[in-house]
Order: C-alpha cells, then sequence, then structure tokens
C-alpha cells in the first residue's frame, strides 16, 4: 500500500509506522501532504481499488506555534482491507492564509469535523458548503484552541 | 376563638412555643407544630429533577439504582420536568452554553425550591477551574446552592449524605422565612 502511494505522488513525505526500524514511529502510516496535492491524494486514496480508503474516522487539527503553521490531520479507514492511514495537510502560515482545500465532499463525515476545526483553531476550508462555527456560538471572537488565544473574561491562568 | 392576641403572644414567649401568625378573621396559629408538620412532609418527599450533564450523572444514577436506593429518603420519583419537582441536583459540569438553560429550568419550578449542587465542577468549576474558556466557575453564580456535596464525583454514599443534609436544613425552616428571593441573589446576599 506504501508503496503504491509513494509511487503515484513522489515526494510526499511518509512518516512510518512503529516497528522494529522505526520505534518512534506512531499507531499508523503517515504522510505529509502540500496543500495543493490533498485533494488528488484523497480522491486517489477512496477510488483506488485496493486501497479503497471510503472512511474518515477522524478529522483533527493541530497548532503549532513554533514551527509557524496549522494542520489538519485526517485518519483514513478502508472498510474493505482493514487498513488505516494517516494524512497531515499543512497550512502555509497561521495568520492570513491558513487555508486548506475542503474534502467534505469525498467524504461527507468531514462536514461537521471541518466545522469544528474552523470554530477551535481558525483553518478555512475552501469550498466548505457550510463553513461557520459549530461548538461555540456564532458571535464568539477568536478561535480557543490556538496556543496563544487569550481570554481575560473566562479563562483564570495558573 | 376567644384570645387576644395580645396576650397569646406573651404567654406564647413566656413558655418558648415559638411563633405567632394572624390566621385571619381575628384567629391566631401557633406555628410550631404545624411547622414540624410540613418540614416532614416536604423533607421526606423530595422529588428531583432528571439533571445530569456530566460524569457526577452516572454516580446519581448509580445513587437512583437498587444497591445505594434514594428511594428510600422519599426521592422517589425523579420527575421529567421542573414544573413538578422540587429538587435540582446540579450533577455535572455547567458550561456557559448551559447557563440560561439551568437558569430557566431553575425559574420553572414552584416554591419551595432546593438546589443540591453535586461534585467539584458545580461546587467552584472543579477541575476546570483554571485555562478554559467556557465552563462556569461553579452553579451558585447561576442560581442559589443549599447544599455543597464535594467529590470528584462524589460516592453515592456522599450525595445521600448531602440529601440528609438537606433534610436537616429543610427540618429548621419556618413559616415566614421559607420563599428565598432571586433580587436577593442578583445582589450577591443569597
Amino acid at each position: 500500500m506504501i508503496e503504491k502511494i509513494k509511487q503515484r505522488f513522489p515526494d510526499i513525505e511518509h512518516l512510518p509506522a512503529r516497528s522494529e526500524e522505526h520505534p518512534e514511529g506512531s499507531e499508523f502510516h503517515q504522510f505529509v501532504v502540500p496543500a495543493d496535492q490533498l485533494r488528488d491524494l484523497a480522491l486517489f486514496l477512496r477510488d483506488e481499488p485496493d486501497l479503497a480508503f471510503d472512511y474518515l474516522f477522524c478529522l483533527t487539527g493541530v497548532d503549532w506555534p513554533t514551527e509557524g503553521y496549522l494542520e489538519a490531520v485526517y485518519h483514513l479507514e478502508s472498510t474493505r482491507q482493514g487498513r488505516q492511514v494517516v494524512l497531515r495537510a499543512r497550512t502555509a502560515n497561521r495568520e492570513e492564509s491558513a487555508h486548506l482545500p475542503t474534502v467534505s465532499d469525498i467524504w461527507p463525515a468531514a462536514n461537521p469535523h471541518e466545522r469544528e476545526v474552523y470554530d477551535l483553531l481558525g483553518i478555512i476550508f475552501d469550498g466548505h458548503p457550510d463553513l461557520r462555527r459549530l461548538l461555540l456560538t456564532d458571535d464568539w471572537v477568536g478561535h480557543p484552541l490556538r496556543k496563544d488565544y487569550e481570554d481575560p473574561v473566562n479563562m483564570i491562568e495558573l | 376563638m376567644g384570645v387576644e392576641k395580645k396576650d397569646l403572644q406573651q404567654l406564647v414567649s413566656q413558655h418558648e412555643l415559638g411563633t405567632v401568625i394572624s390566621g385571619g378573621n381575628g384567629g391566631n396559629i401557633l406555628v410550631t407544630s404545624l411547622d414540624k408538620v410540613v418540614n416532614w412532609s416536604r423533607k421526606n418527599s423530595l422529588w428531583p429533577l432528571v439533571f445530569g450533564t456530566s460524569c457526577c450523572a452516572i454516580e446519581m444514577m448509580a445513587t437512583g439504582a437498587a444497591r445505594h436506593d434514594w428511594s428510600r429518603f422519599g426521592t422517589e420519583v425523579a420527575r421529567a420536568t421542573p414544573r413538578q419537582a422540587d429538587l435540582i441536583v446540579i450533577a455535572g459540569t455547567i458550561v456557559n452554553k448551559m447557563a440560561p438553560v439551568l437558569r430557566r429550568l431553575y425559574d420553572q419550578m414552584a416554591e419551595p425550591k432546593y438546589v443540591i449542587a453535586m461534585g467539584a465542577c458545580a461546587i467552584s468549576g472543579g477541575p476546570f477551574f483554571y485555562n478554559t474558556y467556557s465552563v462556569v466557575k461553579g452553579a451558585d453564580h447561576v442560581i442559589p446552592v443549599d447544599v455543597y456535596v464535594p467529590g470528584c464525583p462524589p460516592r453515592p454514599e456522599a450525595l445521600l449524605y448531602g440529601i440528609m443534609q438537606l433534610q436537616k436544613k429543610i427540618e429548621q425552616e419556618r413559616m415566614g422565612q421559607r420563599v428565598k428571593s432571586m433580587e436577593d441573589f442578583e445582589r450577591g446576599l443569597l
């Protein structure tokens, strides 16, 4: 599976899963995808018959303030083949162009997940049919899960 | 029937029997035994509202289940509507989105109504006191609380002890002093 993906997308970084040669790997194989190749890779993973990743079981976001970008993490599973893979897509920077293409038309489960990531971290998903806040009230200012979020009214600093 | 209020008052205060209130039509009522009866019946049939937001709700369910049974203490049915409940056990975290809902439920309850704050989150925000944008730091910012039951979550025995403490509190009520004023609460006096 990994070879097939690497063959089709040769310049995507692969972080291998935990094994004897890679003791620091995580549970799943991870691919770091640039934002412009995200949709191509997503369609390839879903439509290729041997891979058939038809189930997006998690979509979350990560804030890397020291590295200077925001990241969306996609957990995919193939219900037919029984395999999981993780994709990581990074934005260009944290302020102006925190944009990523949407995958909600590829996997419909991404619709509320992307709304949540937009709500709490501020990543704007281009092409999302209804991008608005999900958990917080509609008039909330700011994105709370960013590391530099400050709220002097509600938050008591430790 | 024929006793003047002033004389009755003297008699009562001489022998320390309780308070005298006017019963209308020239009659006077000695309220202590009446108080006792009313308080006894109120404390032994506290019906709670089904209200659990978080993990304390599981412990509240355990308190209502067979092993630690709270219907031994009179809380026989948990009502689903606040209109028919007289106790609200705040079992769980109150977040900023939930606070107006809790206030509305409390306002919809009829007097006499009592509140037990169960668990650390309802007492003071608990583990979410620091560094969170969404948790109300204690349910007593929203409604006036009678009894605080500490724990995270408190064991069913602890909640039963809290119910017993509330019963002791109800025993001491007197007729003129029962209703809590929400203006007082909002001014921070309750």
